[in-house]
């Protein structure tokens, strides 16, 4: 321990002789460290966004949506018909195992009036189980009960972007609000979730009782009185999200007599399965960049190598003199290897800063979210002074294993 | 008096591709402790290739080496290298200073591979370079200092360890007669005072003539074995040739003499 101390007082003053050619050998590793630290900081946050992202939709959500039929070679689109009626979600949640909840909803669009104030926002007729199923939280207030729901209750539930445009900075619980003519008492306020994977402010919404919502606001559907929007399904946990799927294919088809061999007239959707391929899409960006920067990296670390095998010639008088005085090899090895690791580390610590200015950068000027984690810190600074053992072994033993006589006549 | 070197029939065979060259053919003789001998010879003579022997940098092809009582022969170059450190000091002749490093640094370089505390360190230094009279040239470095005084400086690294033993190796060359007069005033001083042996190679007759002893060397093999009663003193030919215009020389008697009382 005291050598090795001896040692690094040795190393460091020969860096400090030497200042210029130390601080260019460090620039190497000073990028190599900061680019890591920048670019797996950038792909960090990408991936964090996206699963913040998907956190904020629900988790293990399907969605099950009104499908096309075709009537005498004319197709309707997707929710052309109304086929899915709020007996189905009851169904699929008694019925099928591997749900645990379903959320009929209907949604369209309305002006709402709150005073001299007005906002045209999205309403959404739903059932309390919509909350869960969202995950959603309120931020005052309460939500409505089943109970509400089956007596029609003229509730509303706002979302923060609505909350805050008609009623600015005060509390809205309780207070009346006016969507298409009809008064609905305002019964809380939901937590903002912000933008959803596909760029839409999910705060930009109002929430009734489903019930109300047709009867009131919506319009009941002529064909089927309890058609719904869609429904949200909630596997019980990400593994069963498929035989979920299949559970309800099956119930519906049944339900809605469909023969074999003709098509659905519903469609699932896997919501967690678009949102998880965009998510390892970024995680692939992320490990590219890292990699991409690692090669800087390792570039740096060569930097290292050639200047300690050039200081290494240089030096060999010194080093032919340090042996003469009595300097052992393992002296001599772990003064330059020293060396070599105090470049490579001290680089490291300031391509740290250096990277982890340059991600807050990225992010206050670009705007892109980064993440820069106490992981990829460690790991950097870990990684330089592998780099520096690595690269500076070599001319560390080439110094060693010099011949005192021939190095002390050196010129 | 106790053989410091005592060497015995060394052979030193170097090989030339598939040729064997035979540099040392069977050298034996001994240096007792507090003798000053030089070593003269012309190049070629194996002069050098024996100086590497004595100062363990290199071993024997065969034939025997006892330095200090230890035989060397066959030690591996760690036990070499302690051995270096404790016992030899060496003095070359392009000073070997580590440039843009001050003379106390310099000196304290050999002290940097023993387990001496800084502070110790730090005062053995200055003391060294008291005692080749330096004093107050700590902090320069060795492009500040004269040739001279450069050599003054590795003088001092010599000595820093205290060992039984300096091999100089054309300590001269690099200077002009008047200052290699002045470390072989130094040299004399350090025999003198302090009872260190003083190996000196040289190809200089005049330098030689200081040493109380020559060993005359040519083609590997030791031709002849001179000794002088009553050597020349560097000190008083200073005096007589050139008066006395380097101070730090006169210093010296009292810095050397501060040196016995603390060593």
């Amino acid at each position: 321990m005291k050598k090795l101390l001896t040692s690094a007082r040795i190393a460091l003053r020969a860096l400090q002789v030497n200042r210029t050619r130390s601080a260019l050998t460090m620039l190497g590793i000073i990028i190599g460290v900061a680019a890591v630290i920048a670019m797996v900081g950038v792909g960090a946050g990408a991936t964090e966004r996206i699963q913040a992202q998907i956190q904020s939709i629900g988790s293990n959500l399907i969605i099950v949506l009104p499908g096309s039929i075709s009537s005498n070679g004319v197709r309707l689109g997707s929710g052309g018909v109304a086929t899915l009626t709020i007996d189905d979600a009851k169904a699929i949640a008694d019925e099928c195992p591997s749900v645990a909840i379903t959320a009929p909803t209907v949604r369209g669009g309305a002006q709402v009036v709150y005073g001299s104030n007005n906002w045209a926002t999205v309403v959404q007729g739903v059932t309390p189980d919509y909350m869960t199923l969202r995950d959603y939280t309120m931020m005052s207030g309460q939500f409505f009960t089943s109970q509400d729901v089956d007596s029609s209750a003229k509730l509303a539930v706002l979302g923060e972007t609505v909350a805050r445009n008609l009623f600015g900075d005060n509390d809205p619980s309780g207070q009346v609000v006016i969507i298409k003519n009809v008064p609905f008492t305002v019964a809380g306020v939901l937590t903002p979730k912000g933008q959803s994977p596909t760029g839409q402010d999910q705060d930009d919404v109002i929430l009734l009782p489903i019930s109300t919502a047709t009867q009131k606001v919506l319009g009941v559907n002529k064909a089927n009185a309890k058609a719904v929007g869609s429904v949200m399904v909630q596997a019980i946990n990400p593994q069963a999200i498929d035989q979920a799927i299949q559970e309800m294919d099956a119930l519906l088809r049944e339900r809605h007599r469909i023969l074999p061999g003709l098509e659905d007239d519903f469609s699932v959707r896997n919501l967690t399965e678009v949102f998880a391929a965009q998510e390892s899409s970024a995680q692939v960006m992320a490990i590219l960049l890292g990699a991409i920067a690692s090669v800087s990296l390792i570039v740096g670390g060569i930097g290292i190598m050639n200047i300690m095998l050039v200081s290494v010639t240089e030096r060999t008088r010194e080093i032919g003199l340090r042996l003469a005085v009595g300097a052992k090899r393992r002296d001599i090895l772990s003064q330059f290897l020293v060396e070599a690791v105090t470049l490579s580390l001290a680089g490291g610590i300031i391509g740290i800063l250096v990277g982890v200015t340059a991600s807050f950068s990225i992010s206050y000027f670009a705007q892109w979210s980064t993440d820069v984690g106490v992981m990829a810190i460690a790991v950097s600074f870990l990684f330089s002074a592998l780099v520096g053992v690595f690269f500076g072994y070599y001319p560390a033993r080439t110094a060693a294993f010099l011949s005192p006589i021939e190095a002390l006549r050196y010129e | 008096m106790a053989a410091i070197i005592s060497a015995q029939n060394l052979v030193r065979d170097f090989r030339l591709g598939d040729v064997p060259v035979h540099v040392l053919k069977g050298i034996s003789f001994e240096i007792e402790r507090g003798e000053f001998v030089a070593i003269m010879g012309p190049s070629g003579s194996g002069k050098s290739t024996l100086m590497n022997i004595l100062g363990c940098l290199d071993t024997p092809t065969s034939g025997s080496y006892t330095l200090d009582g230890i035989s060397v022969g066959r030690l591996e170059s760690d036990e070499l290298a302690e051995i270096r450190s404790r016992t030899i000091g060496f003095v070359f002749q392009q000073f070997n200073l580590l440039p843009r490093t001050s003379a106390l640094e310099n000196v304290e370089l050999p002290l940097l591979y023993t387990d001496t505390p800084a502070i110790e360190r730090r005062q053995r230094a200055l003391k060294a370079l008291r005692a080749v009279g330096l004093a107050g040239r700590e902090d320069h470095q060795p492009s500040q200092l004269s040739g001279g005084q450069q050599q003054r400086v590795a003088i001092a690294r010599a000595l820093v360890n205290d060992p039984g033993i300096i091999l100089a190796d054309e300590p001269t060359g690099a200077l002009d007669s008047r200052m290699g007069l002045e470390i072989m005033a130094i040299f004399q001083q350090l025999n003198r005072e302090k009872g260190i042996t003083l190996t000196v190679v040289t190809h200089d007759a005049e330098i030689a003539s200081y040493a109380r002893r020559t060993l005359h060397f040519k083609d590997g093999k030791l031709q002849l074995d001179e000794r002088v009663e009553h050597p020349r003193d560097a000190a008083a030919d200073l005096r007589t040739n050139g008066g006395s215009q380097d101070p730090p020389l006169q210093g010296l008697p009292e810095e050397a003499a501060d040196v016995r009382i603390a060593s």
